[in-house]
């Protein structure tokens, strides 16, 4: 259960590879000079400011709006934004103005105060997730010894001030779309954590340091990928997928944005919000979505570990990267994808992903005993990671066939609709 | 349990949590009662991390706000027609007497007893706990994962509709 | 000025109460549910803080003890608006002094 120490952090200030060390420092130095234990409220602001340079900035504002705009322009053959200063760089800046002096309606039979709550309180769980996301070997708020399910509990959260949202606008659309991602956070939730559970038995009770890895916790997991120099993702293929399908059908992303489906519902739950109350709705659906994405990097792709890179680059920078890597999967799949219907997407949740799910915790706990009995030797987990892959990939086209998925039968090339069977006109020589 | 950090952590979670409380008995409306059981569980869920216990801390924001909730608000917005009204039957009043008598017994026996305490917090994380849940209380478990399996059975044989009831008998 | 068991207790004992008048006194058949909620929350309460107070060999046991109830109460809750649902497929109505058909 204890969380073992770890052999990077340094003694020095100035080492840039460890952000922690110069906070440390400077609390120390303030502590013996400020009374009372300002100290606490100069290290919120030190916080706050650090991570608002170096994570919140660049990946909020730029890779979240400005990126995301311009990235879905170039896959849809577009410019994106390109007016509003150089290259459009300004473009967030210019949006946040706008949202600010828009007047924020609200309709006269709403729920007033509930309506007014909902924002708000979508707004504190996207905060809160970062608190356990490991940066670094010490760069972490809140190190407790249940992250995973911290992070689980924590995204659980937002439906509820969606679902508010929704029904408190009074608006058959909003409701729509209120009763929509009720039924999709229900659904989605189970393979959800039926993945995750996969990757907490690959990595917890693993020794570590004459101790004992604990699988639930996030740091542990970035170690146990340094410790066999290999990440999660690979052990366990089938997880991620899940995870990552499951996780964008959560945040209303693209393809499975069914709440606010807007060439069906108007804008589902957002149809009366205006203003900077939409506002903190479009901006927090990118800080939940960075959360997912850190998540992620943390517990799939090793998190501020690559295979001893981290002693030399500062690991938070790896760290960042990898978020933005896997967010650029979020933005990619946002710009390619068409949108599933809601009856499609709660059968792929049921159909699909959990029987799939189950089968990966069923192949992982077996390699899990192997692997215990073997001593943990660290060859075997190359082995698992090949047999995996390969297993994982089989499963997935043999369940897609079972549920009737055929390729052969996908046309390579155009064809009369009537030729595949299909459309035929009313009154043509065929229906007399 | 000192500290003037845990005091006053723990007058807050419990204001939340009472408040909140008597907010589900008096609000008029069925959707801000629910919210208002929302904030209840969350409050408790907050106690239980004061009292080091993470691991059901989780569980119970992940059981209870994630799911129990969500489900009574689908089952709210799955009878529109019923009304939101939160209102009271004819022996409201016999219930609620009922309700202060007994919480008027149960504080004069917490206060009453001298109660032996340690104040070392045992160490209790969820390995224990895996481990206590698959030796010593191995039966109930299993019990608890057929009454799982029964209660999915049986929720889905109620809600059916006539319509699917009808398909069923047919094929 | 510190933190006893008594004041887990009292917290514990209050909500168990107010979940009482709830389920007693609503009229709504989900505003029961939620009493009933709110009852089993309260019992998860008090054996969470006996677990942590007590001077027990294995006070692992009030966990789990809480980890059972809080599956019961999924399954209840699953169970009981399956329940609710039905009802108002067949009467458009779930409030619980409505449900009369057997008196004569």
């Amino acid at each position: 259960m204890s969380i073992p120490v770890l052999a990077l952090a340094t003694d020095h200030w100035y080492d840039l590879r460890d952000l922690a060390n110069i906070s440390d420092a400077i609390l120390d130095g303030a502590d013996k000079v400020l009374p009372f234990g300002i100290v606490y409220v100069l290290a919120a602001l030190i916080g706050f400011v650090a991570s608002f340079l170096i994570f919140v900035l660049p990946s909020q504002l730029y890779l979240g709006v400005y990126g995301e705009r311009k990235i879905i322009g170039r896959i849809q053959s577009r410019y994106g934004p390109n007016r509003v200063g150089p290259f459009g760089l300004l473009q967030p800046i210019a949006d946040a103005v706008k949202l600010l002096t828009k007047e924020a309606l609200t309709p006269k039979e709403s729920d007033r105060a509930v309506m007014y709550v909902a924002p708000i309180i979508f707004v504190m769980p996207a905060v809160l997730i970062f608190a356990v996301i490991p940066f670094g070997p010490r760069m972490v708020f809140a190190n407790v010894p249940v992250s995973l399910l911290y992070f689980m509990a924590i995204s659980s959260l937002p439906v509820i001030a969606t679902f508010m949202a929704g029904w408190s606008a009074n608006n058959k659309y909003s409701l729509f779309g209120a009763m929509r991602i009720v039924a999709m956070a229900i659904s989605y939730e189970v393979p959800l954590v039926m993945a995750l559970l996969g990757a907490v038995v690959v990595t917890s009770g693993a020794p570590y340091a004459g101790d004992f890895l604990n699988g639930l916790a996030l740091q542990d997991m970035v170690l146990w990928s340094r410790e066999f120099h290999i990440w999660v993702v690979f052990v366990q293929p089938l997880a991620l997928v899940i995870y990552f399908i499951c996780v964008s059908a959560e945040l209303n992303r693209t393809p499975t944005d069914i709440a606010e489906a807007e060439s069906e519902i108007v804008a589902g739950y957002l149809t009366e919000y205006s203003g900077m109350k939409w506002g903190l709705f479009y901006g927090m659906d990118i800080g939940y979505a960075l959360g997912a994405s850190a998540f992620a990097a943390t517990v799939f792709l090793g998190g501020w570990t690559f295979f001893g890179l981290e002693k030399w680059v500062p690991p938070w920078m790896i760290f960042i990267g990898k978020t933005h890597l896997f967010y650029f999967l979020f933005i990619w799949t946002r710009g390619t994808l068409p949108r599933l219907r809601s009856d499609q997407l709660m059968a792929f949740a049921w159909k699909f992903l959990l029987p799939l799910a189950l089968f990966n915790i069923f192949l992982v706990a077996t390699e899990r005993m192997i692997w215990s009995s073997q001593d943990y030797a660290k060859g075997l987990i190359y082995v698992f990671a090949v047999v995996n892959i390969a297993v994982s990939i089989a499963a997935v086209y043999g369940w897609a066939r079972f549920l009737g998925y055929r390729p052969e039968n996908t046309p390579v090339r155009p064809r009369l609709v009537k030729n595949a069977g299909g459309y035929i006109p009313v009154g043509s020589e065929a229906n007399r | 349990m000192d500290g003037g950090g845990i005091v006053f952590a723990f007058y807050v979670l419990a204001a939340v949590t009472l408040i909140s409380a008597a907010g589900v008995l008096v609000s008029r409306d069925l959707l801000h009662a629910v919210l208002f059981l929302i904030l209840t569980f969350v409050g408790v869920a907050g106690l239980f991390v004061l009292l080091s216990a993470d691991f059901i801390a989780m569980a119970q924001v992940i059981i209870y706000v994630g799911a129990i909730a969500v489900l009574i608000l689908f089952a709210v917005l799955l009878t529109p027609r019923a009304g939101r009204n939160n209102g009271e039957t004819k022996f409201a009043l016999p219930g609620i007497l009922l309700a202060v008598c007994l919480a008027a017994v149960f504080l004069f026996v917490i206060h009453d007893v001298a109660w032996t305490t340690n104040d070392e917090a045992p160490v209790l994380g969820a390995d224990q706990l895996g481990e206590a849940l698959l030796t010593t209380w191995v039966l109930p478990f299993e019990i608890a994962s057929v009454l799982l399996t029964a209660a999915l059975v049986g929720a889905i044989m109620l809600a059916r509709t006539p319509q699917e009831e009808a398909e069923d008998a047919l094929a | 000025m510190s933190i006893g068991i008594e004041h887990f207790l009292t917290v514990g004992a209050l909500v168990f109460c107010l979940g009482l008048g709830i389920a007693l006194s609503k009229r709504n058949a989900i505003g029961v549910l939620m009493g009933v909620e709110l009852m089993l929350n309260a019992v998860n309460l008090t054996l969470i803080t006996f677990s942590r107070f007590a001077t027990s060999e294995r006070p692992i046991a009030g966990h789990t003890f809480v980890v059972f109830i809080i599956t019961v109460a999924a399954a209840e809750a699953a169970v009981a608006l399956a329940l609710a649902v039905s009802v108002y497929r067949n009467r458009e109505t779930v409030d619980v002094d409505q449900f009369n058909l057997l008196r004569s």
